[in-house]
């Protein structure tokens, strides 16, 4: 078998075992579906009553975008939570001493955990729907606002893939992560508009992808008012092409060290 | 006969402070079982990670199954099978689903993997628990499959650490019974083990490793000719009768007979083995001396590695401890 192929077979299988560990640990399945239920209806009935219309949009429909963009983010620092636990568990030694592809283990993690954002994603919409909130373009835009936000957090799970290699220790992972994503997503047009930050946050905010996928998947399902002014800066203006630049960047640079970082970790 | 398993002059140091392995040389001929008997932290695990490509030594060289271990490691990996000292076995997976995770992971195919998998279930008896996960499984079962595992390519070379670690009487006597029928296959077997009486039963030869060098080798039986021979004990059934019966043991051969007061126990070296005991019986029924106890004693590994390293095997030095595992590695060295 030729290296690619061989990589590609050794992610189905290690893809496989991780859904089928999604699965069967309910825990992370109940804390992925209730948290983007949770953050949902908090921003919409505890800041919805406080923050009116945005840009001509109700608060409800300017917000779901932006937690849409939080949770998926958020999502893929399960990634190297769970890369730092099977590194604690000793399977790593299993896989370590087979003739597999080195990147498998790595690859088939990132692609499991799509899954788990598709299913946060699926939650949020239908809750998001029941509070108000609605896709007003056609099917293929509002599938084209998904895909984004699935391509931005499948690269931020590299990220996190690396993180989780180089710490090893799952909690520090989470906690790691947080005090990292946590600024990251509120620095930005998520949960309000863009205009209203500090001068150098404001310019922060505009460049920040997180902004820039929040934008694009605003515009996707048309939460935005029609004639509303065009965004400043580049970025905000060309949201779609802006996020998946980041998100390429991402992957070439994180992918190299997260699979380098999986041989290291593993040969001690 | 070819040579399975050949180390040259190992070396691996963690940080300035231990030295894991400390120019260690090892040769094991194909279709033998060579057992590495040390205690905890003498470099025993490390020995196994160099070899199966988990862990790069600073120094030395290494080949198995023909297949140099630094320069061809992937090649390598398709040959040998290996079983750690912590079963590593997907917990959220059922039996059947970890071993057929591996075959495929060996790209043998899907239905090659499958039937490797119920096979294998078949002879390590998982049968009734294959489709069960794993994290209900007994240390017994989960040692087991994870055995199991190290053999779903049928492996020409296999290495078992601490196979036995762990495992209540019933789970090793099991465990021993499954190796034993391994190397009757022709398997070469690469065993570490802290327990003398098993290295004793289940390995060849031996290699007594100590602060990262072998120390020495040889059958069981060599190593303890190496402490002394044979030794007849007598326990007199009133201690009245001790001295009478020492002067008796005494008149076997040169050596002098040691007394344990306490216990009423003569113990003398002896040449001749049952003959000399037999000689030694006639002698006290003669003089009327009755007896309780009687015995050939052997000298055990463990008189061996006091002889050898001057403590006894289960006296690890807590300086020399090596990081056996990557849970304590993880602990043990937090950021690279």
């Amino acid at each position: 078998m030729s290296a690619v192929a061989e990589l590609a077979t050794d992610t189905v299988t290690i893809t496989q075992r991780n859904l089928k560990k999604i699965l069967r640990v309910p825990d992370v399945l109940v804390f992925t579906l209730i948290s983007p239920i949770m953050f949902v209806l908090l921003f919409a009935f505890v800041f919805g009553g406080a923050i009116g219309d945005q840009g001509g949009v109700g608060y409800r429909e300017f917000l779901i975008a932006g937690i849409f963009a939080q949770t998926v983010v958020f999502g893929s620092t399960f990634t190297g939570f769970s890369l730092a636990e099977d590194l604690q568990k000793g399977i790593v030694d299993r896989f370590r001493s087979l003739p597999m592809s080195p990147g498998a283990v790595v690859f088939g993690r990132t692609l499991a955990d799509v899954g788990i954002n598709v299913l946060s994603l699926v939650v949020m919409a239908l809750t998001g729907l029941l509070v108000g909130w609605r896709i007003r373009t056609s099917v293929l835009e509002a599938a084209a606002g998904f895909l984004v936000l699935l391509v931005f957090a499948y690269a931020i799970s590299w990220v996190m893939a690396y993180v989780g290699l180089l710490v090893r220790t799952p909690e520090v992972v989470n906690n790691a992560s947080f005090i990292v994503i946590f600024p990251l997503t509120f620095s930005a047009n998520t949960f309000v508009p863009i205009e209203t930050l500090p001068g150098p946050l404001r310019v922060f905010a505009e460049w920040n992808p997180v902004s820039s996928v929040t934008q694009a998947a605003r515009e996707l399902f048309g939460n935005t008012a029609p004639g509303a002014p065009e965004p400043e800066g580049w970025a905000l203006q060309h949201p779609v092409l802006y996020t998946l630049l980041w998100a390429a960047v991402i992957v070439a640079v994180f992918a190299p060290l997260a699979v380098r970082q999986y041989q290291r970790a593993a040969s001690r | 006969m070819a040579t399975a398993i050949r180390a040259q002059g190992l070396r691996k140091r963690y940080g300035s402070e231990v030295t894991a392995l400390d120019g260690l040389d090892l040769e094991v001929e194909e279709g033998t079982v060579m057992g590495l008997l040390g205690p905890n932290g003498a470099g025993k695990t490390t020995t196994v990670r160099v070899l199966t490509t988990l862990l790069r030594p600073d120094e030395g060289t290494a080949e198995v199954a023909g297949i140099d271990v630094l320069a061809e490691p992937q090649r390598l990996r398709r040959s040998i099978g290996v079983s750690g000292q912590y079963a590593a076995v997907d917990e959220h997976l059922t039996a059947r689903e970890n071993l057929d995770m591996v075959g495929r992971l060996y790209h043998l195919g899907r239905d090659r993997s499958r039937q490797r998998a119920s096979d294998l279930l078949t002879r390590f008896d998982l049968d009734e628990a294959a489709d069960r996960q794993v994290k209900g499984f007994s240390g017994g079962m989960r040692r087991r499959l994870d055995l199991a595992g190290a053999l779903v390519a049928e492996p020409p070379v296999l290495f078992l650490d601490e196979p036995t670690t762990g495992l209540d009487p019933r789970g090793r006597a099991g465990m021993w019974d499954v190796i034993e029928d391994l190397v009757a296959g022709g398997t070469t077997l690469l065993l570490t083990t802290q327990y003398l009486e098993e290295a004793d039963r289940l390995a060849d030869r031996i290699a007594v490793i100590d602060h990262g060098r072998v120390i020495a080798l040889g059958t069981a039986d060599e190593l303890k000719s190496q402490v002394g021979g044979e030794r007849v004990e007598v326990v007199v059934a009133h201690a009245a009768d001790l001295d009478r019966a020492a002067a008796q043991a005494r008149t076997l051969g040169p050596a002098e007979p040691v007394l344990d007061r306490r216990d009423g126990r003569v113990t003398v070296p002896v040449d001749g083995g049952a003959q000399a005991l037999v000689v030694l019986l006639r002698l006290l029924d003669q003089e009327g001396i009755e007896v309780s106890d009687v015995g050939l004693r052997r000298p055990t590994l463990d008189d061996v590695f006091m002889r050898l390293t001057g403590r006894p095997a289960e006296d690890a030095a807590p300086t020399a401890e090596e990081p056996e595992t990557s849970e304590s590695a993880a602990t043990t060295e937090e950021v690279a």
